[in-house]
């Protein structure tokens, strides 16, 4: 080889490196823009969506009655009055669900993982997670309706709607609680332990506290989930136009259940309306995730 | 088939941190070359930019020039996959493809670079296997998923996995480290077997090993803790187990450190 | 945790006084009357339809898609670059349903309306393609409603597989890379069958979620008086959005009966995709250990 190097009359040198084929090549950069193609298919429903709520709703938000102000005496086609009564109904019922789903879904996550050791009870507690943040919107609100207004008998309300939620938030709150108690250190609980410190206090003192920033962002996560929700709010409240602020009775707004009223509303004024409060959910969402991803970002777990 | 490596002033870095500072090797072809020193030297990180899979890598990048029989592996017209075609590479832990039996395990290369003629897989199968000293033990269970086969017999079909394409080199990053001692021979043996054909570099801890397969023996350092590695000295391998010209090789050969 | 157990047990009780006086076939007939109690005639043939369909039609746009997404975010991008990406693909699980819905009925199903009619005219030889009993003006039809559920539903694909493929040993993909393999061959002899049933349970979940949508559906999908003509031009309720339609009516045990029975088949359908959703992904991390 080397002797054929020195060769004056040698042919042209052999390439070192036989040249992959062009079609694999050409397959190779198909499925590199193929994916980077797939991308682009999923922002642009994304900015397409983004655009048109923001341009269709802005007119509304700029108005100042519109935070302040509720629907009441407001005929269809009138550009006054407010969401307010709305935006109301959408925090309470999200705020209640959230005190009656948050102690449940930590108390089961510390279960889970501190006392379940992949017992057969515990595993049925997952399973039964797991199938449960399945379980469609409208099902849980037909649950809620069957049992609460059915069965038990009590009218539709705004507190109904916050059971339903409920069933759509205790999920996610146990699936992040236990994946931040998974993050704490168990040598943080053995030293409590060597210390003489029981488990439960333990817990208390040392493990709750340390993942607690990362519990506090699932629960804003979740929250602001379960404000988008609609069939609940279809189901279990009726819609008024006027703000209450009796939980247990009585019908109360909502963003998602205002919008629904008001596409009914040919008028141009219930259109900006509709527009107007799917910004307003979105901006109510973003600003719940944004917190949460605050949070996360200011007070991250100190595993190390 | 076999050529040389000539490794000319090589710097390797993983984004700001220079982990390895000039080294000047030459590789001669049919020749078996053993990198020793002690963890953390860079000989890993020399090896696997002989064939650029330190690319692999987010932030790796290298200066310097790697030189196949006169040609830059770094050339910006020569492609990462063209390289490594030529360059085999068999790893620390036996990577056979799960999904796939011990014979697609083999001439996976091979399909990849488009071969469909059924004889010809065949073919390359059973030379590649006979040659990587396995095929006795699998010719029965060709069939069989490759992750059945004993840690050694896994390692010996990813040689035969390395050489079903017919490379130039093979690079060997510790290859019987996770392999028990009677493994190991047999893949020692194979080692002296293939050096007939192939242009071998390896990654050794041991360095009985690097005295009982090598011709030539390069030993790495670190200077320092945040220091790059360093190729300290290369030699015939005898003159560096013997009577090494550097204080530093007898001190890591005699067992004073490392 | 029994909430499950309640759940079913619940709907069954309430569904089955309802289900004793039905008068016509309920799992075979498409027709649903439920204002005269005492004729009661529901069937649940077109919901069935409709709810598989679209879901169907969500799941063939987004599980390719999905896959490319997360491909691309794991193995192509680098690390540093794949962060944001990923964010603006989970904004699109922030937008509520109903928002979805909004736009998907004034603005994706009149912008669709010249593809419908082309795949409706031009295209019908494909059965779902042929046929439409709702007018495809405004596109207030299954196709555009599977669309806006295959945007809805991208999010979860894309993070359940992204978990996944980032999971393929390195060891694996080194070895392909080793042997000369382009990118995209790594991905198909390394990261494919390595995160196979981990995609195929992420779609499962996605399929959860499209079967059980209400409102985008209820906003997108014209009603329709004539029966299906099982094509993806028709309108017509799904499960969900059937029960949400009739939610103020809520007020006769009986015809809620009715509807409730309808809940109690999405609840089992959902629940049975979901549990084979665990037991694919499960199934696929006792392989992969």
């Amino acid at each position: 080889m080397t002797a054929t190097l020195t060769d004056p009359n040698r042919p042209a040198q052999t390439p070192a490196f036989q040249k992959i084929s062009g079609a694999r090549q050409f397959k190779n950069y198909l499925a590199m823009s193929l994916m980077g193609l797939a991308f682009v298919v999923a922002v642009i429903p994304l900015v397409w969506l983004l655009v048109t709520v923001v341009v269709s709703g802005y007119e509304a938000l700029v108005n100042a009655d519109w935070w302040s102000k509720s629907l009441k005496g407001v005929l269809p086609e009138q550009f006054t009055g407010g969401v307010y009564h709305a935006l109301y109904g959408s925090i309470v019922q999200a705020v209640v669900c959230a005190v009656i789903a948050v102690p449940i879904g930590i108390l089961a996550a510390v279960y889970l993982v501190e006392y379940g050791n992949n017992s057969r009870f515990a595993r049925i507690t997952t399973f039964m997670v797991d199938i449960l943040s399945g379980v469609p919107s409208i099902v849980a609100a037909l649950f809620v309706f069957a049992l609460w207004v059915t069965t038990l008998g009590f009218e539709t309300s705004a507190f109904a709607v916050s059971l339903a939620l409920v069933l759509l938030m205790l999920p996610v709150v146990v699936r992040s609680t236990e994946e931040m108690l998974r993050l704490v250190p168990d040598e943080l609980r053995e030293a409590s332990y060597a210390l003489g410190v029981p488990k439960w206090k333990t817990i208390v003192k040392i493990v709750l506290p340390t993942a607690l920033s990362g519990i506090v962002t699932g629960v804003m996560l979740a929250t602001a989930r379960v404000m988008g929700e609609t069939a609940p709010v279809l189901v279990l409240v009726g819609y008024s136009r006027s703000i209450n602020f009796d939980v247990f009775g009585g019908n109360m707004a909502s963003l998602p259940l205002l919008i629904y009223n008001e596409l009914l509303n040919p008028e141009e004024a219930g259109q900006l309306r509709v527009w107007g409060a799917a910004l307003t959910l979105i901006l109510l969402i973003m600003f719940f995730n944004l917190v949460a991803t605050l949070i996360s970002r200011f007070s991250a777990i100190k595993t190390k | 088939m076999a050529k040389r490596f000539d490794i000319k002033d090589l710097n390797i870095y993983y984004g700001k941190f220079h982990a390895v500072n000039s080294v000047n090797l030459a590789v001669p072809p049919r020749n078996v070359t053993a990198f020793i020193g002690p963890s953390g030297c860079g000989k890993s990180t020399v090896l696997r930019s002989l064939n650029r899979m330190h690319e692999v890598i987010p932030g790796a990048r290298v200066e310097g020039k790697v030189l196949l029989d006169g040609e830059d592996i770094y050339a910006s017209n020569v492609d990462p996959v063209e390289v490594r075609r030529t360059i085999g590479m068999v790893f620390q832990r036996p990577n056979p493809f799960p999904t796939m039996s011990i014979k697609d395990n083999v001439v996976a290369g091979l399909r990849l670079a488009g071969v469909k003629n059924k004889k010809q897989l065949d073919d390359v199968a059973e030379r590649s296997l006979r040659g990587a000293n396995l095929w006795n033990e699998v010719k029965d269970r060709l069939d069989k998923p490759g992750g059945g086969l004993s840690g050694g017999q896994q390692q010996r079909l990813c040689i035969a996995r390395a050489i079903a394409v017919q490379p130039d080199v093979l690079l060997m990053d510790e290859p019987c480290s996770a392999l028990d001692p009677i493994s190991t021979l047999a893949i020692e043996d194979l080692i002296t077997e293939l050096k007939k054909e192939y242009t071998i570099v390896i990654v050794t801890h041991n360095m009985q090993q690097a005295a009982r397969v090598s011709d030539q023996t390069a030993f790495f350092n670190l200077l320092g803790v945040g220091q790059p590695g360093q190729l300290i000295e290369v030699d015939d391998t005898e003159k560096i187990f013997s009577n090494p010209s550097q204080k530093a090789t007898e001190d890591y050969i005699s067992g004073r450190f490392g | 945790m029994v909430s499950i157990v309640l759940i079913g047990l619940f709907l069954l009780i309430q569904a089955v006084p309802s289900l004793l006086v039905d008068n016509i076939n309920f799992f075979t007939s498409p027709e649903w009357s439920t204002g005269d109690v005492a004729n009661l005639r529901f069937g649940i043939r077109d919901l069935l339809v409709v709810t598989i369909l679209s879901s169907l039609v969500a799941l063939v746009i987004a599980m390719p898609v999905a896959m490319g997404i997360a491909l691309f975010l794991t193995h192509y991008l680098p690390p540093r670059v794949a962060r944001p990406f990923a964010y603006v693909i989970d904004l699109l699980a922030a937008v509520p349903s109903i928002v979805f819905g909004l736009w998907g009925a004034k603005v994706l199903g009149p912008a669709l309306e010249p593809l419908a009619t082309f795949l409706n005219t031009k295209l019908s030889w494909f059965p779902l393609f042929s046929g439409n009993n709702v007018s495809l003006a405004g596109g207030g039809n299954i196709f555009t409603a599977g669309i806006v559920l295959s945007i809805m539903i991208l999010p979860i694909i894309t993070a359940v597989s992204r978990e996944v493929f980032q999971q393929t040993p390195v060891m694996q993909i080194e070895g392909a890379l080793a042997l000369g393999a382009t990118r995209w061959e790594m991905v198909r002899t390394t990261v494919l069958p390595f995160g196979r049933s981990g995609y195929i349970a992420g779609s499962m979940l996605g399929l959860g979620r499209a079967l059980g949508e209400t409102v985008a559906v209820l906003l997108i999908l014209r009603s329709s008086p004539l029966p299906s003509s099982f094509s993806v031009f028709d309108g017509g309720y799904t499960f969900a959005s059937k029960i949400a339609s009739a939610a103020p009516e809520f007020s006769e045990p009986l015809s809620t009966g009715a509807y409730i029975a309808a809940g109690l088949v999405l609840f089992v359908f959902t629940f049975a995709v979901n549990a084979l959703a665990r037991y694919v992904a499960g199934r696929g991390k006792a392989k992969a250990s």
